[in-house]
This record gives C-alpha cells, structure tokens and sequence, in this order.
C-alpha cells in the first residue's frame, strides 16, 4: 500500500520550465520596463546632490507631520550621517528598488484587496495564495525570479514584490470590510453610484487601515533588500553581502546602520501619512 | 389635513432566506414565523403588510425589538430589496424601478435618517450635509449654499466646519437630519432617529421634529420602539407583530381600542414602566462644574445662573461627585481650598429607572435635589420638587388609577408634605395626542418644551411656588442668590 511520491517539486520547475519557454519575450519586455522603472528613479533621485536632497525629504518629513520639527530633524540627521559615511549613492539605489517594488506591490495589492473584500469567490481564492506567499521562505521564490529575469535588479524585485504583497491586499481586504454597515447604507439610500460609494465612503473610511497595509508594504520591502542581493540587486543590501564575504565588520555595520535609517524615515513618515 | 396618498404600501413580503418560495407556500399553509424558521431556518421578515401613508403625515413604525420595522422602513427605498410586492410613491411603483431611476429616486424623493447617526468620519459637517448634493454633481458653491441652509434649519449654524468627532450625540443627529433634509426630499425614512440620544435630548430633538414638521411639510415615516415617542410625534401609528401590522391608528385609537390583547398589553406595558420613573420627570442638569476647576468658576456659574448650589461633576462621562453650596464655594475662595474639600459628596442618588412612587418620598426627606445617575454614575439629571408635581399634575387621571393603592397613598402623602394647596389634579393635559399621559419629557420646568404638544402650561407656576417654599427648609438648586454675597467676590 505505498503512495508513490508525489513530484510536486519536478511539477513546479516543469511548470517554471514551461513559462519561461512559451513567455521569454513578454518576460524580457516586463523585465525592460522594470528596469526602466528602477533606474530612472534612481537617476531622479540622483540627480539631486546629496544637501539638496536632505533638505528636501526633511521639508517632506516635516510637512507630512503636520509640522513635525522632531521628525524632520531626525530626518535630516540620519541622511546626513548616510551621506557622511560615503554611502550615498547605494543609498539612493536602494531606496529607488524599495519605492519602485512597494510602488508595484500597492499597485497590484490594493486594487486586488478591495475587489477580494467585495466579491468572495475571489476572496476565497486569494486568502490560501497569501498564506503561501507569506509562510514560503522567501529564499525559495529567488530560484523561479532568477529563472525568469536573469540576474539584477529586476529579479530582487519582483521577489520583494510577492515577499510584501500579502499585508497590503490583506489590509486593503480587511479596510474595505470593516466600513460599518449603515455608512455604506447612506452611500445607497442617498444614491450613489458604485464607484461614488467606493471613493467617496469605503476608501476614505478604510485609508487609516490602507495607510497600515501601505507601511508594512514598505517596511517588509527594506527587509528584503539584503536577500535580493543574493541574486543581483544593486545598493545597500549589496555592501552587506560583501561584507560578510570579507568578514568586514567595520563595512557591514556602516550599510546595515544606512539601511536601519532609511526604515525608521519611512516608517514614520508613512504613519504621519496617515489621517487621524 | 388633505389626506392624499403619498406612499402606498402593498402587499411587501420579505423573506431572509435562501429559498423563499417554499416559506410562502408554507404561509400559506398558515404555519407561524416560529414553526416556519425552525423548519426551513429562513426568517419571515415582512408577512404581507399593508399600509397607506398621506401626504405630510408623521406616520410612525413601532414594535419590539424584532418584529421587523427597520426591515419595513427599508424596503421602503429598497436597501433591502423586498421579496414581493408594491411600493408606490406618488402613484410610482418603486419595486419595478431599475437601478438608474431608483437611484435617481433616492437623490431627489426619499431621505434616511439613520440610528446612530451614520455620519462619514472624514468629513466636516458640512461636507456630511452636503454628501447627497455632491454626488449629483452640484457645483460646490450651490451645494455648500443648499447644505448651510440645511445646517440652519436644524440649529447648527456656525459647527459647518466642525469635525464629527467634536460633536455632541444630539448635534450629530441633527447633522444627519440636515443631511437628509439638504436633498429636499418628499419622504424622510428615520430609523429609531432618536433612539441613541440621552432621553432629555431626546425629547428636545422630539419637540424639533414637530417644529420642523410643520415648516417644511414632509412626509415622515419614523420608526421606534418608545410609545412616549410614537404618541408624542405620530399622526397615526402602525403596530407590527412578527413582521405583520396588527393595527393602524391614530394615537387615540391605539390607546383607546386596541385591536387585539397584544396592543393593549403593549399599550399598557410600555405606559407604566415609561411614564412614571425618575427618568421621565428629570431636568437637565444644567450647569455643572468640574471638579478640577477652582471655586472662582464655580461662583461665576453660580452667578451666571441665579443659583447657589450647584452639581460638582468629574471628567467628559459627567461622574457625579458631590453639591457645592455658594457658602462654601466663597469660603473655599478665601482659604484657598479645593472644591473637593468644600463639596458635600453625601448626596441622594437615584437610578434612571426607579418609579415616581419611590422617588417622591426620597424627594420629600431630601435636602437636595435628587441626582439622576446611570449605572457608571453618570449625572443623567436632577430631580426638583417642581418636576415631580408636574408630572403628577399632568397623569393626574391616568396615574391613580394605575398606580396600587398603598402607592397611591403615599404619593398624596408626599404631596400633602408640601406646604401648597394641593397636587393640581385637575390639570389635564389637553393637545393633539390626548390620550398621551406622559410628562413632557424635556424637563416639566422649561416651558419651551411643553408648547408643542399643546399641554396647558400648568406645571410652571406649580414649580415656582414650589421654589419659593424651598428656601426655608433647604437651599434648593433653582432659587435665587443672595446679592450682596456675590459681590464680595
Ligand atoms: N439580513 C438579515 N438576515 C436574516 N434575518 C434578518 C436580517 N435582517 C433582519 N432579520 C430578521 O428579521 C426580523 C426583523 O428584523 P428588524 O431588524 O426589521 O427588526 P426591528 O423591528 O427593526 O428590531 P429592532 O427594534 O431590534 O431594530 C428579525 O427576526 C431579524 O432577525
Ligand atoms: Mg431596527
């Protein structure tokens, strides 16, 4: 009575074969348009010399905190200490991969978190992919990014993509249905249209927990960076690595303190982002 | 009244479940809601009701918890889509509507004022009131002129660009009225509109309601629980039972023939339990003070308000905490003490729900007024000796013979306890719900309150004799302070 064994594993690199086989081209284009989208944030952002730059996002904090002294000199602060340590330019290319993958995560998450809130086939088909997605190593699912898009940036993120997609679709799902009853009520008996009802009361009554989803997004694509390194993505995550090749404490804590500061600005600029 | 037709309902049945027509069928076969969900675990919302509404009316839903009036109010503008029959407004069949006239239907003829007050928590009040303009498409400007017109008939004007979360339970209210009002609808649907409100405020947005009424003359399908409420501010009343209408009258009728057992227990239950508790002869308990702040304020209000005791309170849920009296409040000035220290916190308590007959001995041995306070120790209102007569006064004829006759006793008792001629029981309360044997419920003492109803305005010179009594034997809250000791300070 021996089951045989199961090939789950020779079925998904089947699978992965397969797609790469029949998709290469619309995967090459996608991984162009990535690239385009990664390094032309970077260039922008670059393009500022470094002082121009401090002021700017400590003007941002500031204002983002409703005139937040406090946040906008730390803000300052960590930059300038980023820039003292000579990491500039890795600094700026990570936080182009961060902002570009949470860009594409939200991209994708919100709008998949408000219809699987409003129809519950979908829902039912979207929680067991979340759970895959968030409990799966996020080591594994470098194996099929590199199969797809080579090495680089591209891969690092579209494997932070997937890595932080579940808390923004969840918290958009979770957002859109805990909009108390008689407030979509009003929305109807006073008449409004579906999309009126979904920009004028579900989005705005849910953007505090949105916003949530919208951090966590971010934060879980930091955490990420170093593990994209591992096959190609350029920046701070890079000079991790590289440090832990040389055994080189000094440069491995200088870039994980860079990466450390960059978290703490986005994650409070963020949560001041959010109403209430 | 003219008595056109405004809305006609027919034959609405609604039915909570996945298969419908097998609980018609069995309907049919006359088997009660209880049998019929025990066996096919679908609920019978609506059982085939019938009912008119004229034009202009205040036409009131009432029932226990269950017996299906939200259902009923909201299949009215379809938020629950009935399972069969018609609706007409103005001779159109709102059932047959589809979603772009219904829509368009709602925007411009039926407004919903909604329990708890379901505003949008991002919104200032106006932008609230002007929700229902905005998704026409109206330019702000005409918007933000049609919602402060609105803001203004409703007693808000200069909160439009208030926040929600600023607001008082009754101005929330009165922000969602506006914000149905601001369509200028022919039918406003309000569900249990009061229901959340404190029962002084309550009676306040009662008494505005018929006000309002008879400015704007619009339909008003009002859905409650509280007879008090049904037969303060019904035209004619609907009783539902288990999703059917046992009966539709006008207040008199109701009280007076009631259809069946169940009305008039329903009748008889509510009127006794509602009318004479504490709660229901209570003023507001205005002002008050906190009980950080320092004896100056205290004096000031004191001042401001011709009193010279006044209810020392404790945060934003009004804990109550003792009486301040002028004396000690001058005393505390000079010495420098707390009000805390000052304050007598040894003062008689009664809980909202305690009957007249208990509160009119504790009211005769007090020294105070009676403290109203809920179980969290709240300050709900107060209760002066003034209140008490006019409640009396007014269920008079009701109150005796309801009312055991130990009980009964005691209340003459009480009454002959103070020093005036007598109860007024002959004051009988004359007005549009004769029948009604409530006090008017916003405090007997302000006379504002009473017009509406047309009561003879009776209880006021009861209290104000009373008030003249007081001082010889304790510093009642209501009289008057001494000059000559305010300016000291
Ligand atoms: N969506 C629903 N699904 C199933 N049953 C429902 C639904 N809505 C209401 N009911 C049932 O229909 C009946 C009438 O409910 P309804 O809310 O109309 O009562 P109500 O008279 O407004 O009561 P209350 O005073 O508590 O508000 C109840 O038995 C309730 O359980
Ligand atoms: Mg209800």
């Amino acid at each position: 009575m021996l089951i045989p064994r199961l090939p789950i594993g020779d079925t998904v690199e089947f699978a992965v074969d397969w797609i790469e086989g029949n998709f290469g081209t619309f995967l090459d284009l996608t991984s162009d348009k990535l690239d385009f989208l990664i390094s032309g944030l970077k260039d922008a952002l670059l393009f500022l010399p470094p002082e121009l730059f401090i002021l700017g996002i400590s003007l941002f904090a500031y204002f983002a905190g409703k005139r937040n002294i406090k946040l906008a000199a730390g803000t300052a602060f960590g930059f300038f200490l980023i820039h003292n340590m000579g990491l500039w330019v890795l600094s700026i290319e990570t936080l182009a991969l961060v902002l570009s993958s949470a860009l594409l995560t939200l991209l994708i998450g919100i709008p998949v978190g408000i219809l699987s809130a409003k129809n519950d086939v979908l829902y039912h088909v979207v929680k067991p992919s979340l759970d895959l997605m968030q409990t799966m190593p996020s080591f594994v699912y470098l194996i099929p990014a590199l199969i797809f898009f080579g090495l680089g940036n591209v891969p690092g993120m579209i494997a932070t993509v997937v890595f932080a997609m579940p808390p923004a679709i969840r918290l958009t799902n979770l957002g859109i249905k805990q909009v108390p009853k008689e407030l979509i009520e009003v929305a109807d008996a006073f008449g409004s249209t579906g999309w009126q009802k979904l920009a004028k009361v579900e989005l705005p009554v849910a953007l505090p927990t949105i916003m949530a989803g919208v951090n966590q997004c971010i934060m879980l694509s930091l955490s990420m960076v170093v593990i994209a390194a591992m096959i190609g993505a350029r920046g701070l995550g890079y000079q991790v690595l590289f440090g832990i090749q040389r055994v080189d404490i000094s440069m491995g804590f200088e870039a994980g303190l860079a990466i450390v500061i960059i978290a703490v600005v986005l994650d409070r600029i963020t949560q001041k982002l959010s109403p209430r | 009244m003219n008595k056109n037709i405004k809305l006609e309902v027919r034959n609405i049945t609604k039915i909570f479940g996945k298969d419908p027509q097998k609980v018609i069928s069995l309907l049919n076969k006359g088997l009660s809601k209880n049998e019929i969900f025990e066996k096919t675990k679908q609920t019978i919302g609506l059982n085939n009701v019938n009912f008119e509404v004229y034009d202009g009316e205040i036409f009131v839903i009432m029932g226990l918890s269950g017996s299906g009036k939200s259902t009923l109010l909201r299949c009215l503008n379809r938020l629950i889509e009935p399972t069969g029959g018609d609706i007409l407004i103005d001779g159109k069949n709102i059932t047959d509507m589809d979603p772009q006239e219904l829509r368009s239907a709602r925007r411009n003829k039926i407004g919903m004022v909604f329990q708890n007050f379901a505003l949008l928590p991002h919104r200032s009040v106006l932008d609230n009131v002007a929700y229902g303009l905005e998704i026409q498409g109206i330019p702000k400007e005409e918007r933000y002129s049609q919602a402060l017109e609105a803001i203004e008939t409703v007693g808000l004007k200069g909160h439009e660009h208030s926040r929600i979360t600023q607001l008082s339970g009754g101005m929330k209210q009165r922000v969602g009225l506006a914000r149905a009002l601001a369509n200028d609808p022919d039918i406003l649907l309000m569900d249990e509109a009061f229901s959340a409100l404190d029962p002084l405020i309550r009676g306040d947005m009662q008494d505005e309601l018929l006000a309002l009424e008879d400015r704007v003359q619009k339909t008003i399908i009002f859905v409650s629980h509280d007879l008090d409420e049904a037969l303060k501010i019904g035209d004619r009343i609907a009783l539902m039972k288990d999703g059917e209408v046992v009966q539709i009258g006008t207040p008199e009728e109701i009280l007076t023939e009631p259809a069946d057992s169940y009305v008039s227990k329903f009748v008889a239950g509510v009127d006794r339990s509602k009318i004479l508790v504490a709660e229901s002869v209570m003023k507001r308990p205005e002002p008050l003070v906190p009980i950080n702040s320092g004896p100056r304020v205290a004096i000031q209000l004191m001042k401001d308000h011709g009193i010279s005791s006044i209810y020392v309170v404790e945060g934003k849920n009004r804990r109550l905490k003792g009486i301040l009296m002028i004396g000690d409040a001058l005393e505390a000035l000079k010495t420098g003490k707390s009000l805390e220290a000052v304050m007598i916190p040894d003062i008689p308590r009664v809980a909202p729900d305690l009957p007249l007959n208990e509160v009119i001995p504790l009211i005769a041995e007090s020294q105070y007024p009676l403290a109203v306070v809920n179980d969290s120790g709240k300050l709900l209102g107060i209760i002066v000796r003034g209140s008490v007569l006019g409640a009396l006064a007014i269920s008079g004829e009701i109150g005796q013979d309801e009312i055991p006759d130990g009980k009964a006793s005691e209340e003459r008792d009480s009454g002959e306890n103070i020093p005036e001629e007598k109860p007024p029981e002959k004051m009988v309360l004359i007005g549009k719900n004769e029948g009604e044997a409530g006090p008017p419920p916003a405090g007997s003492g302000s006379p504002g309150s009473i017009i509406n109803n047309g009561i003879d305005s009776g209880p006021v010179p009861v209290e104000a004799e009373a008030k003249n009594e007081a001082p010889a034997k304790a510093p009642a809250r209501s009289d008057a302070m001494p000059g000559p000791e305010v300016k000291t300070c």
